[in-house]
């Protein structure tokens, strides 16, 4: 009865008890076969058995690297065709950029045309960008907290806290960063700078801190509640104030917010505090990825 | 603008609000928070609906005090509402019905952090729906690849570890590519909002001018899109992903992040590159190709898997291809049936998953087909829905799935080539669905002899769960046509 095999084949399939997991090969008893010549589909199967990872291994490599070559081949091209740099008839020359640049001061109230678009053009933009530093840091915490306290005393080469030439560096680099960070951001709406690099900025100089003179000196001041409730309360006050700003716009409504007299501190509206917020975020979150990622721990 | 319009603003706020709330509660308030937020969104879209169905049109919301193409702009109309209304409606029950897999799979301290990712997911994902600026369409794919892969991860263990690294590099090609497109084409539009963007791209067509660029941006976006959406080639991410990860994550995961991204493919064809511009360029009949090995070869790997959920989500390959396969048709038809199935699969899908749950859960938490034997007597319910969500991937009659066939075949009547190809894959994949969808209803009915079958208890919000999902399907699956309505117009209008 041939038909029988298939329909217990096909019974056991409906069942659940067919498997189609690759199965374990058996290379060693095919090795010691009493055969003095062995057949061609043998030697075969005894070369495949060593050498099959080997040569797949090599074909991928190969091929990722050709696949890899065709796309940077293909986006080359496309740029040899792409309108040249710098040049005025350009597309991305027209009344967007014009308007910017022409009116961006008087309508933002912000001397620095960048910030003027990054968080008032475009401030729905940049609310995502700060979740996604939000986001990012959350996700890291999820995966990194271990809660293990004093782990610090077993990090070996990692820890340079007793290094002394680091330890006088920082001394003399710590403020005079901090103070630039805060520059930066406090200006952002006047000069170059804003939230992201003077955030940037002031994370930096926490782990410079940090790391010269080891976490027992940062801990008592930055807390892992100390970053949730400064990030709650930037990004709080970031969604307040710019979903105002966003209902009033679409609406058509009356906003308080005013430009101001561009050039002073206290001008371009919210901009001013808007950075200040981002900055925050932006630290916090350098901060809390280098504790992470070296100690497992705020 | 009447006030209404107002609500899809409201939506992607408190929901982004609510990710920054829940960060400072414990694991049960964020739960609770999340489930009130979640269901605020509902009602907020359900109402905006409501509305545009009664007068279809649509609305353009400034984000701030600059019009279109100087300030971020949100654009929506019947068809934007109709699925962020599915969106927060599948949400909704696949959290409440996962809660207790949930605080089961996730470390209690990370339990808030879970919801952060959901809540920033959810409002990815509208923002995904509603926006009208490519740039802002990239920063919300940022949001969803990170929360999505963090709502993967949550349940530590080892398989779920090694599936996130896969899915966040998958991922994340998807995102530089898109990033790409979307630089290249500020490069040559110099336009970043997409109505703009539409116009610029017409007149670069008509002119031949930047013709390779173009077809570069093309065929980089619908790559990206097809890896974030695990079209064929790019599916292997897939089944680990969404079989290892927590119910209520793979329900989500597989229901709504998978279609974010279909639907800005759909907006771009449609409202940026525009698709005739698109159809002569051919890009489309790639994607075709591609749907119609999905659709088998996603079947056939579900066919050889023993485990249930990473079976349910090799069927997501298969669907993923029907879905494609409608856009790839090149006609407005064939579009539109492609939104139909992806509310079908947005309601089916996750409702697979939350019953598969259920099952496993029954069964010791055990999700291979030797433990699930009989599961079916122990959890009745469970059973019911997967017995519904089956029969509707299959596609039978008065079920969601058959009208979501029926219409992706009525729009390959008459494509030539395309309708020979569209409909005998239509027809192997069916039959390969049935085969593997009723083993495991075969098995999960099946008793062996002699055995006390002990009723697993589900906890209240599972039942209440289940039993809307289940209602909702049933509904969609006998009245189709309204939902077919609302799609039309809104894509006419698109």
């Amino acid at each position: 009865m041939k038909n029988n095999r298939y329909i217990t084949a096909f019974r056991r399939f409906m069942d659940g008890e067919v498997s189609f997991e690759p199965k374990v090969k058996e290379t060693e008893v095919r090795r010691e076969s009493n055969h003095k010549e062995k057949s061609i589909a043998e030697r075969y199967a005894v070369w495949h058995d060593r050498n099959s990872y080997k040569l797949f291994k090599r074909a991928y490599v190969a091929i990722g690297c050709l696949i890899a070559t065709c796309i940077i081949a293909t986006l080359l091209l496309t740029v040899s065709y792409l309108p040249p740099y710098g040049e005025a008839g350009n597309p991305v020359n027209n009344e967007v950029t014009e308007r910017y640049i022409e009116k961006g001061m008087e309508e933002t109230g912000a001397v620095n045309i960048v910030a003027g678009v990054i968080l008032d053009y475009r401030a729905f933009d940049t609310f995502g960008e700060s979740c996604v530093l939000f986001v990012a840091s959350c996700s890291v915490m999820m995966l990194m907290r271990k809660g293990k306290k004093g782990k610090e005393e077993n990090l070996g080469n990692y820890n340079p806290k007793r290094d002394p030439v680091l330890k006088q560096l920082a001394m003399v680099l710590v403020p005079f960063n901090l103070m630039l960070g805060i520059y930066v951001v406090f200006n952002g709406h006047l000069s170059p700078g804003g939230g992201f690099s003077g955030g940037a900025i002031m994370g930096a100089s926490l782990i410079l801190f940090s790391s010269a003179y080891g976490y027992r000196r940062v801990r008592p001041v930055i807390t892992e509640k100390l970053i949730k409730i400064i990030t709650f309360v930037s990004l709080t006050f970031y969604a307040l104030a710019k979903g105002y700003s966003f209902f009033t716009g679409a609406n058509h409504l009356h906003s308080i917010i005013k430009p101001g007299i561009p050039g002073r501190i206290m001008s371009a509206g919210i901009i001013l505090p808007l950075n200040i917020a981002v900055g925050f975020v932006v630290t916090m979150t350098m901060y809390s990825f280098y504790a992470l990622f070296t100690k497992e721990e705020i | 603008m009447p006030f209404i319009a107002n609500f899809t603003f409201f939506c992607i706020l408190i929901t982004m609000f609510g990710g920054v709330l829940t960060s400072m509660l414990g694991g049960k308030w964020a739960f609770r928070i999340n489930t009130v937020i979640v269901a605020a969104t509902l009602v907020l879209n359900g109402a905006l609906l409501i509305f545009l169905i009664g007068e279809p049109q649509y609305f353009t919301f400034m984000m701030g005090h600059y019009p279109a193409p100087w300030g971020n702009e949100i654009r929506f109309g019947p068809l934007e509402a109709l699925l962020a209304t599915v969106f927060s409606f599948v949400t909704l029950c696949s959290l409440i019905s996962g809660k207790e897999e949930i605080f089961h799979d996730v470390k209690p301290r990370n339990v808030h952090y879970y919801y952060i990712m959901i809540n920033l997911l959810l409002a990815s994902l509208f923002a995904l729906i509603y926006t009208n600026d490519l740039f802002t369409a990239y920063v919300f794919v940022e949001i969803n690849t990170i929360a999505a892969c963090a709502i993967v991860m949550a349940k530590e263990s080892g398989k779920t570890l090694a599936a996130t690294l896969r899915y966040l590099i998958m991922s994340l090609l998807g995102s530089g590519l898109f990033l790409l497109s979307v630089v290249l084409t500020y490069g040559i539009t110099g336009q970043l909002l997409m109505v703009p963007a539409h116009d610029a791209f017409q007149r670069i067509f008509a002119t031949g001018q930047y013709q390779i660029p173009l077809t570069i941006i093309l065929g980089l976006i619908c790559v990206a899109m097809a890896i974030k959406s695990a079209l064929y080639p790019f599916h292997t991410w897939l089944s680990h992903a969404h079989g290892s990860a927590t119910t209520a994550s793979s329900a989500i995961l597989s229901g709504l992040v998978l279609k974010g991204y279909i639907i800005m493919l759909i907006k771009i064809i449609v409202r940026v590159i525009g698709l005739e511009v698109v159809v002569e360029l051919k890009a489309l009949n790639i994607l075709f190709v591609m749907a119609v090995l999905a659709m088998i070869i996603g079947s056939i790997d579900a066919i050889r898997e023993n485990h249930i959920k990473r079976m349910i989500a090799f069927s997501s390959v298969a669907q993923m291809g029907y879905i494609y396969m409608g856009i790839g048709l090149g006609n407005m038809a064939g579009l539109i049936a492609a939104c139909f199935h992806i509310i079908v699969h947005a309601i089916t899908k996750p409702m697979l998953f939350s019953s598969a749950g259920g099952l496993a859960s029954a069964s010791g938490h055990k999700k291979d087909f030797a433990s699930l034997k009989g599961a079916a007597y122990r959890n009745p319910l469970a059973a019911a829905a997967f017995l519904i969500g089956s029969l509707s991937m299959i596609g039978i009659p008065f079920f969601a799935g058959f009208g979501a066939k029926y219409y992706l075949s009525m729009a390959a009547i008459g494509m030539g080539a395309k309708m020979w190809v569209a409909l005998f894959a239509l027809a192997v994949s069916t039959v390969l669905n049935a085969i593997y969808y009723i083993r495991v209803i075969s098995i999960i009915f099946s008793k062996t002899e002699g055995e006390v079958v002990e009723r697993h208890k589900n906890a209240p919000s599972y039942t209440f769960a289940m039993t809307v999902f289940i209602i909702v399907n049933v509904l969609l699956g006998l009245f189709y046509q309204p939902v077919m309505d609302v799609i039309t117009v809104g894509m006419g209008l698109l």
